[in-house]
């Protein structure tokens, strides 16, 4: 195996999302004869079904391919295709430490866009070898020569050496196969050294644990041997190594260069952390590979069922999610207002929004989720710090020093006719300007400081719908900034109702507040009696509206024909009301709960 | 007309092994709008009903449209026996009429309601509608003036419902504020009142002794026999409704079978409920001897948790004879009903 590290070839594909990157993967397959005819279905790689529908990858699946190159030679292809949501960028940049090359795809009709510009500084940073993509040339909208100069401008990549290929037609493939032979570099590493490998993937297997998707970086390993995770320092013996094919394909060893699975026997997906480093017992390597961080979640919300009686489903589900998803954290929350649940952590709102989606979808469990939040730093009086992940959580007002919130540098791409309306979005989110450029002399990026917690509500919805649907994303982690925040607390009845509180900038908290209170008035329905809706910063209520005393409910007529039909309204009616939650003597309708989500 | 003479079958049913010495002591004709048929159908109807075995004392009611009244069916109706007759005239604003795609003016209603009593028929009934979107308390307070320049035995007044799958839900129409709902309820609660009519349903008025009897058997839960398609019957603790669609109905009448498309059996659990919530309709309420005699158990005991909390909201108020709907809770009787309904709807 070792002989042949010559004619390996690691690489992945990085572009902006839609811009034809598992297209171009699935054509490659094809062409590649990686697999069968009945095997191959459309983006092969992308295996859930959520991933299928919202056509984005989560999970990254490698795949070995055989090429007979020009020269006569047969090449091992290990394509590792990566996600291609900001969320997930901490897997994408260990997948690119797992490569030497990558594939940047660009979309012919749209150019570049801040993911195509993120991932390609990424691959920059790994020093990888960059070969540019221009995708659907098919399309009668292409420019590939606006597509050419982008490339060279942004990226200072070679604009010549950029290959033209329509993934759907399958024009261009042949070449890019060729190119990679050509132009990526086989990898680097001596047998004879320590072993390291970089786990730059996992997943479980009911039968057998974690399989952790590896690269061999030096040395070689294989079944029996005594290994060390060294993050985690935990030690294993190796049940099995193989390489990726149309399923797992075991081999006796796997040498320098390589790309394949691992099992050894590994209960806990958390024990076998993207970014860690695989050695030898008896002989282990000095450091681990460098970049390894413990993934830490961004964005948290309650999760609750909608029936309490689906406490333990939910819990269950939660396990089994998080048995495929160590980035997914959870633990026992209670609300006064929606009893038994779960505070849960998630790397990004798409991260978020998946494992909702799973939870209905794969597991039947209705859930209320309420309004995430970003993790807070609080200094008290006492000038102690905490990490906050749930307004719920935080001390009275009167023991907070300061308050520090997430910040993010937000890199926009975006036609210069909208740079006006950005520019304003952007300060409404409370942004500060850092950067403008302008691409080509149409289109600018425009680099603004942000506070996460802007991005996580509607920030992305209100960027697309006032740039027309021109305006790309991306965003980097900066780390804790102070912020003039407080706590917003929401009483309904004259009873704070825990699930409804938010932490705001204390600018906004009165704008927020009356939005709130406005939308709560319209989401609770009339009860027995006037119901007060406050909102309160501290002791001070700074906004309130009245949900009006029920003034008529009756049902005019109810004779002989009507009894059956009559009770059965009764029964949906009674049945509606149930569904709703008691917060001390008021009924709460479920989605009131989602209401803090569409506060501006 | 083979709608007719299925209909005499499937009274013949019934007459059949009709029990010995029982006497219908009211009879209604009416869901949809018998008065379209024409005096020789109508004469067939009447006849099928006039087959049972009747108390002297007997209230016949027959629904009539004013549109389609004419002099001739009054004397029909009368010949045969009908001794009561309630007008759907639901306003006398024209606008309104129009509005609810009624095909009758105010004035015809008038002309419909004199003729009747030329007729000799001296206990009236009129339906109004309010609550009626465009349609203010001024107009309302008309229409009731009007109505009672009739001088009417009785007035069924009932609040529009917008509801799913109805003309007026695909009209996608907004309802009217409670607000205003509640206080054209309340215009016609006080000037009904003070005409000398009295509440004694949620939605009907009458002079001392013009009670509908017909209705009050609906409200106390008791049995009744439904006749036609779509008719519904209450027998034995058991609700059944034929079928809808004519002519499945005529076809199993032609093959001698009942037109029975649903049967439902109350729980015993469920049989309490509906007696309790069809008797709040009535403002005298449930008794709580017919109560005890009915179901063995007194209505404090059966429901102790749900009257305590209604009572606190001051919705029901109840004393050694009765439960009642209070004046807050008549208007609110939902709200009530759904704490007596089981909580597994069976």
């Amino acid at each position: 195996m070792t002989s042949s590290i010559a004619y390996v070839r690691n690489f992945c594909i990085i572009a902006h999302i839609d811009h034809g990157k598992s297209t171009l993967a699935d054509r490659m397959l094809e062409q590649t004869g990686a697999f069968s005819a009945r095997e191959m279905q459309d983006q092969v790689l992308d295996q859930m079904d959520l991933e299928r529908e919202r056509g984005i990858t989560i999970k990254l699946t490698p795949v070995r391919l055989t090429y007979q190159a020009q020269d006569g030679q047969e090449y091992k292809y290990n394509l590792i295709d990566t996600p291609g949501h900001v969320d997930f960028s901490y897997e994408v940049s260990r997948s690119l430490a797992a490569c030497e090359g990558a594939l940047l795809v660009v979309d012919a009709t749209q150019g570049i866009e801040a993911q195509t510009l993120a991932n390609a500084y990424l691959a920059l940073e790994h020093d990888l070898t960059i070969i540019p993509v221009i995708n659907k040339i098919d399309l009668p909208s292409a420019n590939p020569d606006m597509a050419k100069k982008e490339i060279e401008e942004v990226l200072g990549l070679d604009p010549d050496s950029a290959v033209l290929c329509s993934a759907k037609t399958g024009q261009g493939v042949s070449e890019i196969l060729e190119a990679i032979a050509r132009r990526i570099p086989p990898p680097q590493g001596e047998v004879s050294d320590p072993l390291a490998a970089l786990i730059f993937d996992s997943k479980f297997d009911p039968y057998r644990g974690v399989i952790a998707y590896i690269r061999v970086m030096q040395g070689s390993i294989k079944v029996g041997q005594q290994i060390r995770l060294l993050a985690t320092g935990k030690d294993y013996e190796v049940d099995e190594v193989g390489f990726f094919g149309s399923d797992f394909i075991p081999v006796p060893e796997l040498g320098p260069g390589d790309v394949g699975y691992l099992s050894a026997g590994i209960k806990d997906i958390q024990d076998a952390r993207v970014g860690d480093t695989i050695t030898d017992i008896d002989r282990p390597v000095a450091k681990p590979l460098p970049g390894y961080r413990h993934l830490r979640p961004m964005v948290y919300c309650g999760l609750y069922p909608q029936e309490a009686s689906d406490y333990n489903l939910l819990r269950e589900s939660l396990e089994k999610l998080q048995l495929n998803d160590s980035a997914l954290v959870f633990e026992l929350e209670t609300s006064a207002a929606l009893g038994f649940g779960f505070r849960c952590g998630f790397l990004g709102l798409l991260h978020m929004e998946i494992v909702q989606e799973r939870l209905e979808r794969e597991f039947n469990v209705h859930i209320i989720a309420t309004a995430p939040n970003v993790i807070y730093e609080i200094t008290t009086t006492d000038g102690e710090v905490l990490s906050m992940d749930s307004p719920a959580k935080l001390p009275p007002p009167n023991e907070i020093e300061s308050f520090a919130e997430p910040f993010v540098r937000g890199t926009i791409i975006v036609p210069s006719e909208f740079i006006g309306a950005v520019m304003e979005l952007a300060q409404e989110k409370r942004g500060t300007y850092h950067n403008m450029e302008y691409l080509d002399e149409n289109r600018v990026v425009i680099t603004y400081d942000l506070p996460l917690s802007e991005i996580i509500f509607d920030f992305f919805d209100l960027l697309k719908s006032r740039t027309r649907g021109y305006a790309s994303l991306d965003y980097d982690y900066l780390g804790h900034r102070p912020g003039d925040l407080v706590k917003l607390d929401i009483l309904i009845n004259g009873e704070p109702v825990d699930a409804l509180s938010l932490i705001v900038h204390r600018e906004r908290a009165r704008q927020q507040g009356r939005n709130l209170v406005e939308r709560l008035r319209s989401l609770i329905p009339r009860q027995l009696f006037d119901v007060p809706i406050q909102a309160a910063v501290g002791s001070q209520i700074i906004a309130r509206e009245t949900v009006k005393a029920l003034r008529k409910d009756v049902l005019a007529k109810c004779y002989g024909g009507d009894v059956s039909r009559k009770r059965k309204l009764l029964e949906k009616q009674k049945e509606g009301k149930r569904r709703m939650k008691q917060v001390g003597n008021v009924e709460i309708p479920q989605e009131a709960f989602m209401a803090v989500l569409k506060v501006k | 007309m083979q709608y007719l003479y299925a209909l005499e079958q499937e009274a013949q049913i019934f007459l059949t092994s009709w029990p010995r010495g029982q006497e219908v002591s009211s009879i209604y004709v009416g869901g949809g709008t018998p008065t379209v048929l024409v005096s020789e159908e109508l004469e067939q109807v009447l006849a099928v009903a006039s087959a049972f075995p009747r108390a002297s004392t007997i209230e016949w009611t027959v629904e009539a449209n004013p549109g389609t009244l004419t002099l001739d069916k009054l004397r029909v109706l009368k010949a045969a026996g009908v001794n009561r007759l309630s007008l759907g005239v639901q306003s006398f604003d024209d606008t309104i009429l129009t509005f609810l795609g009624r095909t009758h003016t105010g004035a015809e209603a008038k002309t419909a309601w004199y003729n009747a009593r030329q007729v000799g028929f001296d206990n009236l009934s009129l339906d109004l509608i309010y609550a009626v979107p465009g349609q203010s308390l001024t107009s309302w307070r008309q229409t009731l003036k009007e109505a009672l320049a009739l001088a009417p035995e009785h007035i069924s007044t009932y609040s529009l419902m917008i509801e799913e799958g109805t003309e007026f839900g695909r009209r996608g129409l907004t309802p009217v504020s409670q607000e205003l709902d509640l206080a054209q309820y309340e215009e016609a609660q006080a000037v009904l009142q003070k005409a000398g009519l009295c509440q004694y349903e949620i939605s009907n008025f009458a002079c001392p002794g013009f009670s509908c009897r017909h209705n009050l058997v609906y409200w106390y839960n008791e049995p009744y026999l439904g006749l036609g398609p779509s008719a519904t019957s209450y027998l034995a603790g058991e609700r059944r409704t034929n079928v809808r669609n004519v002519s499945e109905y005529v076809q199993c009448l032609n093959q001698g079978r009942l037109p029975v498309a649903d049967r439902e059996s109350a729980t015993p659990e469920l049989a309490r409920a509906e007696t309790v919530i069809l008797s709040l309709r009535l403002r005298e309420g449930l008794s709580r001897r017919r109560f005890r005699e009915r179901f063995g158990q007194d209505i404090g005991d059966v429901y102790s948790e749900a009257i305590h909390r209604l009572t606190e909201y001051n919705l029901v108020t109840m004393d050694e004879d009765s439960l009642r709907l209070t004046d807050k809770g008549l208007p609110l009787a939902n709200q009530v009903a759904m704490a007596f309904l089981p909580n597994n709807p069976s």
